[in-house]
Order: C-alpha cells, then sequence, then structure tokens
C-alpha cells in the first residue's frame, strides 16, 4: 500500500521533471533562434536576398543559393512523392503482406537509418560520375530523393492505413475497380498524412549539406538548366563559416535559411488546415 | 414464392483459408420479394450476402465451391464482369458507411465511375435516388454538406440511395439497424418495404422480430448451414425443424 504522502511526493516529482523537460526543449530551440537571428538580421536587407554572391560571398546576396536550394527540393520532391506514395499505395492496396513487400519494407527501414554523407557518397559514384550528370541540380536532386524517400513510403503508408476497411469495401461495392478505389476514395483520405511526410522531406532536403556538396557541387554561379551545378543555402553557410570566409554572411544566411523553413511550413499547415476543412 | 426466380444458390460453399463458413447452400430467391436470412451469430449470413455481388473476392483465402446464377448468369463464371455484377447487386452494410464527401458527391460516387455524366443528368439521378430512400425532403436544401453530418438513421438511408443511384436489380441489407434508435429504424423499415415494389431484396436482419415485420420469406441459418426455409408466416408459427423452432422461441441465440 502506498501513502498518501508519496502519492503526492510522486507527483510532484513528476510534474517538476515534466516541466523541466518542457522547458529545456523550448528553452534550447529559443536560444539557437536567437542567436542565429540576432546575428543574422541585420544582414537582411532586400539587397542580400535579390544580389548573387560576389567575391566568393564576402559581399553581395544570396540569390543564386536561394535559387539552387528550391530546385534541389523541387527535383529532389518531384521525383521521391511519386514513388514514394507509389510503393505505399502498393504495400498497403495491391499487395498482402507477403515476402516481397516485407523486404520492401526492410529495405526502405535499412534506407532511413543511412547517414546522408553516404547517400552523397552513392549520389557521386552512380549520378555524378558514373552516369556522367556531372555535379547538378539532377544529381543533386536524385540523391535527396533516395534520401528521402523512406520517409514519404512511410509515412504514405500509415496514412493509408489509418483509412477505415469499409471505405473500400462500400467503393468496391458500387462497382469500383481497385485503381477507381485507390484514386476516389483513399488517396483524398490520406492526403493530409502524405503531405505531411512531404513537407518533413522538405525540411530535410533545404537543410542537408553533406549530400549536396557532393552531388550538387558549390557553385555560385546562377543555374541556368537542371545540370548546372549548384551551392544550396545550407552549403553556403557551411562553406562561408568552415572556410572563414564571412561570418556575418553566414548568419544572413542561417537567419534567411530558418525563415524559409518557417515559411514552408506555415504555408503548408495552411493548405492543409483548408484542405480538411474544404472536406469534412 | 413469386413466380420469377431472380437468384438461385446451388451446393453454394465458402470457406476462409480452412474455416468452412458456408456448407451446401441450396436456395431460391424470387423477384421483387424481401427474403431474410437469420440465425445466430457466426451461421454465415454476412458471407452468403457478400458472395452474391462477390465481395468475398476481397477476402485473401477465401475461396468457394458450388454456383449462383443472377437470372441466367453464373456470376462465378470467369468472363462476368465486377463492376457491373456490383452494380446489379448493391449492398449496405451494418453500419452507416459514408464516405467522407458531401451527400451529393456520396450519391454521385457509383454512377461518376462508369464515366463522366453530364451535371444536370447527375443532378436528376442524385435527387430520384434521394427520393426512393425518402431522404431528399430532409436533405435537399444542403446536399453539398458533408454526409458526415447526417445522423445515424440518415446516414443509413444516405446508403441506400448510393445504391439506387446504380439502378439495381438486387439489394442486399447486411442487418441495416444494428446501430440505429427504434424511430431511425421504423424508417429503414419503411424504405424497405418501399423498396419492395421495384426490387428483390435480401435482408439480414437486426432481430427475429424486424424479420417478421417486414419479410416475405425466410431462411434460418446455424453455423453455416441453411436448416429451413419458407414463408415468414410459417417459419415462424410452425417451423418444421427443431433448432428453428429453438431459436425463434428464444430458447438459444
Amino acid at each position: 500500500m502506498i501513502s498518501n504522502r508519496t502519492r503526492y511526493l510522486t507527483q510532484n516529482v513528476a510534474k517538476v521533471l515534466i516541466w523541466t523537460a518542457a522547458l529545456l526543449t523550448i528553452g534550447v530551440m529559443m536560444l539557437i533562434l536567437f542567436q542565429v537571428l540576432a546575428e543574422g538580421l541585420p544582414v537582411l536587407h532586400p539587397r542580400f536576398f535579390l544580389d548573387s554572391p560576389k567575391n566568393m560571398g564576402r559581399e553581395g546576396g544570396i540569390l543564386s543559393t536561394i535559387v539552387g536550394t528550391f530546385a534541389l527540393t523541387l527535383v529532389a520532391i518531384v521525383f521521391a512523392a511519386p514513388l514514394g506514395v507509389g510503393t505505399a499505395i502498393f504495400l498497403r492496396e495491391y499487395t498482402r503482406e507477403t515476402r516481397i513487400s516485407r523486404i520492401i519494407r526492410f529495405g526502405t527501414d535499412c534506407l532511413a537509418g543511412v547517414p546522408s554523407i553516404i547517400f552523397g557518397l552513392f549520389g557521386f559514384v552512380f549520378f555524378v560520375i558514373f552516369l556522367n550528370m556531372g555535379w547538378s541540380i539532377l544529381s543533386g536532386g536524385l540523391t535527396l530523393a533516395a534520401m528521402i524517400l523512406p520517409t514519404i513510403i512511410s509515412t504514405a503508408e500509415e496514412a493509408i492505413k489509418t483509412i477505415p476497411y469499409t471505405y473500400r469495401e462500400v467503393s468496391f461495392s458500387l462497382g469500383g475497380t481497385r485503381w477507381q478505389t485507390v484514386t476516389r476514395t483513399i488517396l483524398p483520405s490520406a492526403i493530409p498524412g502524405i503531405f505531411t511526410g512531404i513537407i518533413l522531406s522538405v525540411g530535410r532536403s533545404i537543410g542537408e549539406t553533406a549530400a549536396v556538396i557532393l552531388t550538387a557541387g558549390s557553385s555560385l554561379v546562377m543555374p541556368t538548366s537542371l545540370f548546372s551545378p549548384i551551392r544550396t543555402m545550407s552549403v553556403h553557410f557551411y562553406i562561408l563559416a568552415r572556410e572563414g570566409i564571412s561570418m556575418e554572411m553566414a548568419y544572413g544566411t542561417g537567419a534567411a535559411l530558418i525563415l524559409l523553413v518557417l515559411i514552408v511550413n506555415t504555408a503548408a499547415n495552411w493548405l492543409l488546415n483548408r484542405y480538411i476543412r474544404h472536406r469534412v | 414464392m413469386s413466380e420469377q426466380r431472380k437468384i438461385l444458390i446451388e451446393d453454394f460453399s465458402f470457406y476462409y483459408d480452412s474455416f468452412q463458413a458456408l456448407r451446401d447452400i441450396n436456395l431460391k430467391i424470387g423477384a421483387k420479394e424481401i427474403f431474410a436470412i437469420f440465425g445466430p451469430a457466426r451461421s454465415g449470413k454476412t458471407t452468403l450476402l457478400k458472395s452474391l455481388n462477390r465481395l468475398t473476392d476481397l477476402i485473401f483465402g477465401g475461396r468457394h465451391s458450388g454456383a449462383i446464377f443472377l437470372d441466367d448468369l453464373n456470376i462465378y463464371d470467369p468472363k462476368v464482369n465486377l463492376t457491373q455484377l456490383r452494380r446489379r447487386v448493391g449492398m449496405v452494410f451494418d453500419l452507416p458507411t459514408p464516405l467522407p464527401m458531401s451527400i451529393f458527391d456520396n450519391v454521385a460516387y457509383g454512377p461518376r465511375l462508369k464515366g463522366s455524366i453530364p451535371k444536370r443528368r447527375l443532378s436528376e439521378i442524385v435527387e430520384k435516388a434521394l427520393r426512393s430512400a425518402v431522404l431528399w425532403e430532409e436533405v435537399k436544401d444542403r446536399l453539398h454538406t458533408s454526409a458526415l453530418r447526417l445522423s445515424g438513421g440518415q446516414q443509413q438511408r444516405l446508403c441506400i440511395a448510393r445504391i439506387l443511384a446504380l439502378e439495381p436489380e438486387v439489394l442486399l441489407f447486411d442487418e441495416p439497424c444494428s446501430g440505429l434508435d427504434p424511430i431511425s429504424t421504423a424508417s429503414i423499415e419503411e424504405t424497405l418495404t418501399q423498396l419492395k415494389k421495384e426490387y428483390t431484396i435480401v435482408l439480414v436482419p437486426h432481430n427475429i422480430q424486424q424479420a417478421s415485420r417486414v419479410a416475405d420469406r425466410a431462411a434460418f441459418f446455424l453455423n453455416g448451414e441453411m436448416v429451413e426455409e419458407g414463408p415468414v408466416f410459417q417459419i415462424f408459427t410452425r417451423p418444421r425443424d427443431k433448432r428453428t423452432e429453438d431459436y425463434v422461441t428464444g430458447k438459444f441465440g
């Protein structure tokens, strides 16, 4: 029998620990944000976003790296999203739990645990050299696509899994084919979950550095095609800071990066809420 | 039985992997009658219903023997077009199953699967279906709001309307009132009697009383076997089999 005193004590200790955990998390986050924004915000005036870097990034702005970041992320999502969602649909709707589906799932789980530099090395050897695509948006984008694929597959699979079996039964009983059932009933219901996975992946793509340096290069020249090498904002930040080119510009890039991620997430949330409200 | 036969079930058995859910069922169901299939849980009622439009095909590890004819069509013939079969034989499930979309889109779901339909024509189909399911008056002003906001009874009538929009010949009802209150149940039963004028109805009733209220003929199922079948009046007042008598008088079940 536990005495009342012990129970109250446990209760209070737990409360303190849980509050500490929450406050520490928020505190650390605030500290990082504050540090980067305090150093970086003064650098951010419109010209910083509209000019391309000059003199290795010591002067000028970061326009070409913003373009590079967007291009790379776009390529990654364009390849990974259909492939990932397609795989999830295959695993959930087109096959029973078999050896093949277990192998695919095991493979994606392994892939999810591989460090990004390994993807970079693979991308360098396979896309850059073997396929002779050079350091380019395409090489980098495909490498990132491979990196984010497991996330997209598993979030899409989770989203599809939560859809009631009855929806499928209804659709089939009304004469729907499997494909019609997928496109008209399952995907519309699963979109919020799938979308969340894609947004997570966008964040990872924007923030990735190691894999990108090895596959997309670090050119500051404004890209003109998918085969142009580029430098993303994260890579720019890394090089500016690492090679001691300009801490000021590095912090400016960092602040811009944080703002970008913030804007992407806010916009995504807004879109998602609108979609959900519209449907139900 | 009405003079015209609609469904003929011949030596039909169904297995889930090694479990035999139906044993050598032989049954005739007439056109435009309400035929009730009743019995305790796990007696194979739902399996038989789902066999009638081959929804059982969705079950991994399910297999059958014997044959089922719809008019003269052997529905298990490999050449049968499943989409067409399921449009001729519609099913309403035990719990209301509105899809997460508007009332209009729910009813239009089936017709739209056939291909694009002019908007005017689609509106007519939807209105007619909702009227036949006795739901039109309640929802005509909010066709484009979510079907999930309807009450349970309304949702179930929506599911009926959704089937009717395909102009089927046979309607399968699997305990359509199990989640509903007595008033909603009465409205569904009223709808059933209306529908009988045009459709053949196979009903797994919610309870024995419901079978006696709405059905013309009935069959008693037990452990996958059909114990007996006949006019409702006879089966509930003078059952031939001891097991049927025990069940309808409430000795077990």
